[in-house]
Order: structure tokens, then C-alpha cells, then sequence
């Protein structure tokens, strides 16, 4: 058995950087593609409502590692050369998109309908009717669970290990493997995961109590 | 009874509206028209489609046959007729319906400025003037839910009056409001009425009514049964549902 020494430490302290950039990653571009799914299924055209509601049901309907070899292994198809990096970043803005798409789906249809039709008595366009009034409270209403799925994607980071992606986990097993000390260094990374997460969580859970308040 | 209005231009027209919801026929070959100035009363029992045919005034609902005009406008289910008569019109919600999340001045300064163009600074000088009207000023820099119903009714009338209609239509102000809010919503109405609005009113307050109406109509099962000056309409309906509706509200006043 090897020692857990500093270099050890900053060896994970490395992989969580990339765990953290990679739910960065995946949190901002799934929230701008987000964005556009859930203003598209909510959309009057059909068309957009129906590809949307089958992106969101493919995304769902099939786990993460396998998004994440369709997308590493068929960009390289396509003959374009990608690095490890790039694909686990579509993969995960992919999946975060149609998660958080359906999410905020769910939290524009909860804004009160009334809202909508004062806007539109007012003469509000969609834009501002949207950005003006529909969007922020949708937003407020969305947050429980937005950050909710912000953890679920943290966690969730640990898959692009599969692709040879760096990450926490993976620096953590091959510390692992150096050291055969396995117990303790996955208590160490299970550890970071928590302080990362639990923070969020809280904050999730804070944020959904003074709600619960505020509607009554 | 004030003094009936003396401009006599037609300001809205319905001729022969109908519209269905599903196989429900909720307004049966509605045919009206109000002129400027003028005030109006709907009334009827729920479910008569009242609030239906003045949220069909600013296209909150389609209707499937007939023809609405407001100030020249037809509408004819394009944008730009909605845009254009939305532009007249300002309406009054039961549910008060503020934007939440923004301050009492912000409501009343949004639609101005994404509207109608006007700067942040000529925005917030109308909003001001016409929160002074609705005597809630003080009350500017709260969120509505700050307020009580009767000030937040008071604030969405400011904010329609912020984009200068022609036209006001209330879809029963103070049914939502507890009974010691009704008067100050009323009061603020009445003082709209003198100043020569013209309004379309659906109420179910009498008393506002015969203080303030030009013309009684009374609806029932999707169609205009009676309509009369307010003296005429209490005094003698000529119809036995009117009567009979008139018996049952005037019980509970």
C-alpha cells in the first residue's frame, strides 16, 4: 500500500476541476438548448412541439454512458476527429437540454394562465410577454428542481470516465490502483461529491420551503 | 343616471357573434354596439357568457362567426387587427392578474414601454399619474402581493389606463375582492365613468349599475335577453328570466 500524499491529493484536486468545468459545461449549454426545448414545446406550432416532445422522450428514455458512446464514437464516425472533451461536452449538453427542457416545459405551463392573458389584453408581444412576464416567474417555479437536476448532472459527470475522460472518479480509481488503497481514497471522492452537491441540495430545498411559504 | 353621452360615434360594434366551445354554443347571434362615452352594464347569470363576449372585444377569444369592429378595426383573427384593437382597449381581470415579480410601478410601466415605445422616464411619469388617479401612489415601489385585493384591482386598473384606451372592459372587478374592498375598486370605476370613459362592465353590483350605467343588458344561456336604461331595467324588466335573475341577486344585496 502507497501513501495518500500531497501529489496524490492534487492529482484528484486535478480530476475535480474537470468534474466541475464538465457540469459547468453541460449546466450553461443545456440550459441555452433548455431554453430553446422548452419555449419550443410550448410553442403553438405543432411541428416544433412534436420533435421536441420525441427528443426529450429519446434523452429520457436511454442512460447517459450510452449518450455518451453514441456521441464519442459517432462524431468520430462522421470522420470528424474530436477529442475526448469535445464529445463528452456535446453528450452531456445534449442530455442536460432535454432535462432541463422538460423542467422548464413543466414550470412556464404553472405560471397562472391569467398572467399570459393580462399580457396579451396589455398588447404584449411573445418576446416580451415571455422575457417580461412569463419567464422569470417560470423560472422561480422551476428552481427546486432545476437544481435538483444540477446535482443529478454533477454526479453524473463521473460516466465520462468511460471515454477516458479524467474526471474525479477516474483519478480516483488510478490513485486506487497506485496505492491499493480504495476504501479510503473513494471515501475522499465520495467526500468532494458530497460537498459539492449537499450545498446545492440545501440551497434547493431552502429555496423551495420559502416558496411553499410565499404562496400562502 | 349621469349624463348620457353626448358623442354619438360608434366606438365598438358586434354583429351577429357566435362562438362555440366545442358543442357548447356560448354566444348565440350577439349583435351590439356601444358609442363613445358610453357605459354599460352586462349582467346575467354565470355560464350566460358575458365574460365571454367582452373578452371576445379584445380577442382573448376567437369567435367563429359574426363581425367585431372596435375604432375602425376589424378584427379578423391577424395580428396586426389584434395589435390594433388591443391598442384601444384596457381590461380588468377578476383575478387582478399584476405581474408578480415586478414592483406596482414596473406593471404599470411595462406595457408603455414594449408597446408602445414610450422611454423609461415618460413610462414612469404616466404610471405615476395614473396611480395618483387609482389613489394608490404611495403604494408604487411594493410588489402586489404587498397590497390587499382592493389596492391590487386598483393598481391593474392604473396599468390598463397606463396605455391610454378608448375602451375599458371589466370582467367582474369585485367578485374576487372581500366585501369591504368592493367599494373602493367601485369608487375608482365611477370615477372613470365621470371622467368620460367608456366602459363595458360585467358586474353583478347593482347599485354601481343604476349609479352609473347608460344601458342594462342582461344575458342568459349565451344571448342578449333585455337590454334598458338602469331606471327602465330594475323598475320593469320585460322578461321573466331578467325578473326572476333580478329576484335572486337583489335578495342578496
Amino acid at each position: 500500500m502507497g501513501p495518500i500524499g500531497e501529489d496524490q491529493f492534487l492529482f484528484l484536486m486535478q480530476g475535480l476541476k474537470w468534474t466541475v468545468l464538465l457540469a459547468i459545461v453541460g449546466f450553461i449549454g443545456g440550459g441555452i438548448f433548455g431554453t430553446l426545448i422548452a419555449l419550443l414545446r410550448t410553442s403553438k406550432n405543432k411541428v416544433a412541439r412534436t420533435i421536441t416532445a420525441g427528443y426529450i422522450g429519446v434523452v429520457q428514455g436511454t442512460p447517459l454512458l450510452m449518450q455518451l458512446f453514441v456521441v464519442y464514437y459517432g462524431v468520430a464516425l462522421l470522420g470528424i476527429d474530436v477529442n475526448a472533451w469535445i464529445a463528452v461536452a456535446v453528450a452531456f449538453t445534449l442530455h442536460a437540454s432535454a432535462f432541463l427542457g422538460e423542467i422548464w416545459r413543466g414550470s412556464i405551463e404553472a405560471v397562472p394562465k391569467g398572467q399570459t392573458e393580462a399580457a396579451n389584453a396589455l398588447g404584449l408581444h411573445y418576446v416580451s410577454r415571455m422575457k417580461d412576464v412569463i419567464l422569470p416567474q417560470a423560472l422561480k417555479i422551476s428552481m427546486p428542481a432545476t437544481i435538483g437536476f444540477l446535482v443529478q448532472l454533477t454526479k453524473g459527470t463521473s460516466l465520462a470516465a468511460i471515454v477516458g475522460f479524467i474526471e474525479l472518479t477516474r483519478a480516483g480509481q488510478i490513485i486506487s490502483n497506485q496505492t491499493y488503497r480504495p476504501l479510503l481514497v473513494f471515501g475522499i471522492v465520495g467526500a468532494i461529491y458530497f460537498i459539492i452537491c449537499w450545498p446545492l441540495s440545501y440551497a434547493g430545498s431552502r429555496l423551495e420551503k420559502r416558496m411553499a411559504k410565499a404562496a400562502r | 343616471m349621469l349624463n348620457s353621452a353626448k358623442d354619438q360615434s360608434k366606438l365598438i360594434s358586434l354583429e351577429d357573434v357566435q362562438k362555440w366551445y366545442g358543442t357548447f354554443h356560448a354566444l348565440k347571434s350577439i349583435s351590439l354596439s356601444v358609442r363613445k362615452g358610453e357605459r354599460i352594464v352586462l349582467c346575467g347569470p354565470s355560464g350566460s357568457g358575458k365574460s365571454t363576449l367582452i373578452r371576445c372585444i379584445n380577442a382573448l377569444e376567437t369567435i367563429e362567426e359574426g363581425k367585431i369592429v372596435v375604432e375602425g378595426h376589424v378584427l379578423d383573427g391577424t395580428t396586426r387587427s389584434i395589435d390594433a384593437v388591443r391598442r384601444e382597449v384596457g381590461m380588468v381581470f377578476q383575478s387582478f392578474n399584476l405581474f408578480p415579480h415586478i414592483t406596482v410601478l414596473q406593471n404599470c410601466t411595462l406595457a408603455p414601454m414594449r408597446v408602445r415605445g414610450v422611454s423609461h422616464a415618460d413610462a414612469e411619469r404616466l404610471a405615476r399619474k395614473y396611480l395618483e388617479r387609482v389613489r394608490i401612489l404611495d403604494q408604487a415601489d411594493k410588489y402586489p402581493a404587498q397590497l390587499s385585493g382592493g389596492q391590487q384591482q386598483r393598481v391593474a386598473i392604473a396599468r390598463a389606463l397606463c396605455m391610454e384606451p378608448k375602451v375599458m372592459l371589466f370582467d367582474e372587478p369585485t367578485s374576487a375582492l372581500d366585501p369591504e374592498m368592493v367599494k373602493e375598486v367601485l369608487d375608482t370605476m365611477i370615477g372613470l365613468a365621470r371622467d368620460g370613459m367608456t366602459m363595458i362592465c360585467v358586474t353583478h353590483e347593482m347599485g354601481f349599475a343604476r349609479q352609473v350605467a347608460d344601458r342594462v343588458i342582461f344575458m342568459d344561456s349565451g344571448e342578449i335577453v333585455e337590454e334598458a336604461e338602469p331606471e327602465v331595467f330594475f323598475k320593469s324588466p320585460e322578461h321573466q328570466r331578467t325578473k326572476t335573475f333580478l329576484g335572486e341577486i337583489l335578495a342578496h344585496h
